[in-house]
């Protein structure tokens, strides 16, 4: 690094500050569904639940932009408003997530002994289930609900995040600094919070946007499977479900949902390749 | 094999049996959970409060449900999944066919796609930077960050609409052309295959690269061997560790897959079984077909693990 400090190449590139084009154009499509996701409902031109078009399966045109579902709604709209429920449900169950794995994985790091070997087997046992067939279960046993989804997908994507921040913070852990500072007489949390937590986050929030992108496909398939919203909500996978029926003759309601998933979802994954360096990499 | 091995490995297969007994009881809860009174809707609404007293002492759903996972996994242990609600009939006897049709399915697209996945991870690894990397990379990410029943209906739509190749949604079921029978394998095939060798070459690409770095294989780049001398002669014989773990783990991605996949093509298969015993709330069958998948999923994690600790020494100790 001291090249990069140097006062003559002080210029993002050189500080690993750099992002790529193509990071960019990933954030900017990330940026769009954002604000689509808060804005979406206000500006759709026909109130999505509204059948519009005497014909089903419409193609594109001027008044339905992409097309009209299987029962003549403007389809526009109803991605418009899926959009606040994909991105919304994913974005809550990813904090869930991400909060309770970063902490759990902290704090085993620095407690160590029987207590990070009871969390550590404890969330072995729960990734030891196949993640699909663990929401198909709880959803069709509760009941489906957005709340439930949240929850369901919270607790199916917990152990990875621990497992990736306990790593991390195990690393972090046995630096002197740490060591100085326990042996100032610090408190468990104190050491968390000021010593771990700033040297992890970077890695541990490209790891979230993973996850996060894992969590979108996982509610895009329960959705699918008619496990996810419920109608007359739907999101991008419910919308994908219900116009099936249009598939054989490629229908724009089948592509048009699908098309808005993938977007996110690889913009999602090409921010994440193009990370400045200095976010993604483990501090050096 | 040395003792010390022996019982590194035996002591994983014990932590997989350990586990499976703790998703057992998740599962059980998970279905103890599902709404509805089965007695209730097995009787409908026109029967007598002693008829439901009377099918409920018959089924020992008047015991505590600890005594019924006791008496289940009793029955388990013996291959005995108990009785469907829905039709009476044995699951284990539902599930027979069921199984066997999943795993045709499990077998063709391991068979297509190990081969497949492996070339192409290898080779990526090997010209790592050129052109043919980048485009093998960008396609693989793509087909990772969306969902499988994007890549079937992107399947679809290209072999079936626009090519009109193959026949879109149906299972032909019983043909004895040769023909015929592939036809109708081919579109779940191709779509699990899809999935699956994405992980797999992204995992086969990674487990080479990090063999690469080893100041060795540097050892003999320096000597003058030439980029796939290095690669097959001295890197592969290290990373076949590493590979196969990566195989076992992107196989365990085909019991996710094969949930949506035989929805969407109406596939005869168990995990399609299992969708519609969600939907009848058939706990019997749910459990059987639950405890199955997760008899899979971990076989293939042991398998991984044990397969990396026998590759890696250094996981030894």
């Amino acid at each position: 690094m001291s090249q990069a400090l140097s006062l003559r190449n002080l210029s993002p590139r050189n500080m690993g500050w750099h992002v790529s084009p193509v990071g960019v154009l990933a954030a900017c499509v990330i940026a769009f569904w954002a604000v689509m996701a808060m804005v979406g409902p206000w500006i759709a031109p026909h109130p999505p639940g509204q059948i519009v078009d005497y014909d089903f399966f419409g193609p594109l045109s001027a008044e339905y932009p992409l097309g009209t579902d299987y029962l003549g709604r403007d389809m526009l709209s109803r991605v418009l408003a899926g959009a606040r429920f994909t991105v919304g449900i994913s974005l809550a169950a990813v904090m869930l997530a991400c909060t309770a794995g970063i902490v759990l994985g902290m704090a085993a790091a620095v407690l160590g002994g029987w207590t990070d070997t009871a969390i550590s087997r404890v969330l072995d046992a729960v990734s030891s289930i196949p993640s699909k067939l663990f929401g198909l279960v709880v959803v069709a046993a509760i009941g489906s609900s957005i709340p439930v989804l949240i929850g369901v997908l919270a607790v199916v994507y917990t152990p990875g995040s621990y497992r990736f921040a306990r790593a991390l913070a195990v690393n972090v852990n046995t630096m002197d600094y740490v060591t100085v500072a326990r042996a100032r007489g610090e408190r468990t949390a104190y050491l968390i919070r000021a010593e771990i937590m700033p040297n992890i986050l970077g890695p541990v929030l490209a790891d979230m946007g993973l996850r996060f992108v894992f969590i979108v496909l996982m509610l895009s398939g329960l959705s699918f499977l008619g496990l996810g919203v419920q109608p007359p909500n739907a999101d991008w996978g419910s919308l994908v479900r219900e116009n099936m029926g249009g598939l054989s003759f490629g229908a724009p309601a089948v592509i048009m949902p699908s098309i808005a998933i993938a977007t996110l979802t690889i913009s999602v994954n090409l921010l994440i390749d193009n990370l400045p360096t200095r976010i993604r990499d483990r501090s050096e | 094999m040395n003792p010390q091995v022996l019982t590194l490995i035996l002591g994983r297969i014990g932590v997989a049996v350990v586990t499976l007994l703790i998703v057992s009881l998740i599962v059980f809860a998970a279905t103890e959970m599902l709404p509805g009174d089965v007695v209730q809707i097995l009787l409908g609404q026109a029967a007598t409060p002693e008829a439901v007293a009377g099918l409920r002492q018959a089924m020992n759903l008047d015991q505590p449900a600890i005594m019924r996972f006791a008496g289940w996994l009793g029955g388990l242990a013996q291959g005995d999944l108990g009785h469907s609600y829905a039709n009476r009939m044995a699951v284990a006897e539902l599930i027979g066919g069921r199984l066997a049709n999943t795993l045709k399915l499990a077998a063709l697209t391991a068979g297509f796609s190990v081969p497949i996945a492996l070339m192409l991870g290898i080779t990526t690894a090997i010209w790592r930077g050129s052109l043919f990397d980048r485009a093998v990379s960008s396609i693989v990410v793509a087909v990772i960050s969306v969902p499988e029943f994007l890549v079937a209906t992107l399947a679809v739509l290209v072999f079936a609409v626009w090519l009109g190749w193959l026949p879109a949604l149906s299972f032909g079921g019983d043909t004895s052309d040769i023909w015929a029978v592939l036809r109708a394998y081919a579109m779940p095939v191709i779509t699990l295959s899809f999935v699956v060798s994405a992980q797999m070459i992204r995992m086969t690409r990674a487990a080479v690269i990090e063999t690469l770095k080893a100041p060795y294989v540097e050892m003999a780049f320096l000597k003058g061997a030439s980029r796939s001398r290095m690669v097959l002669r001295h890197a592969l014989p290290n990373a076949i560790g590493p590979i196969v773990n990566a195989m076992a783990l992107s196989l365990s991605y085909l019991l996710g897959g094969v949930i949506i996949v035989e929805t969407i093509f109406n596939y005869p298969g168990i995990a399609k079984l299992m969708v519609d015993a969600v939907s009848t709330r058939d706990l019997p069958l749910i459990q059987g077909c639950a405890m199955i998948f997760c008899l899979g999923y971990l076989t293939l994690i042991t398998i991984a693990d044990v397969v990396a600790i026998l590759a890696n020494p250094r996981l030894r100790h």
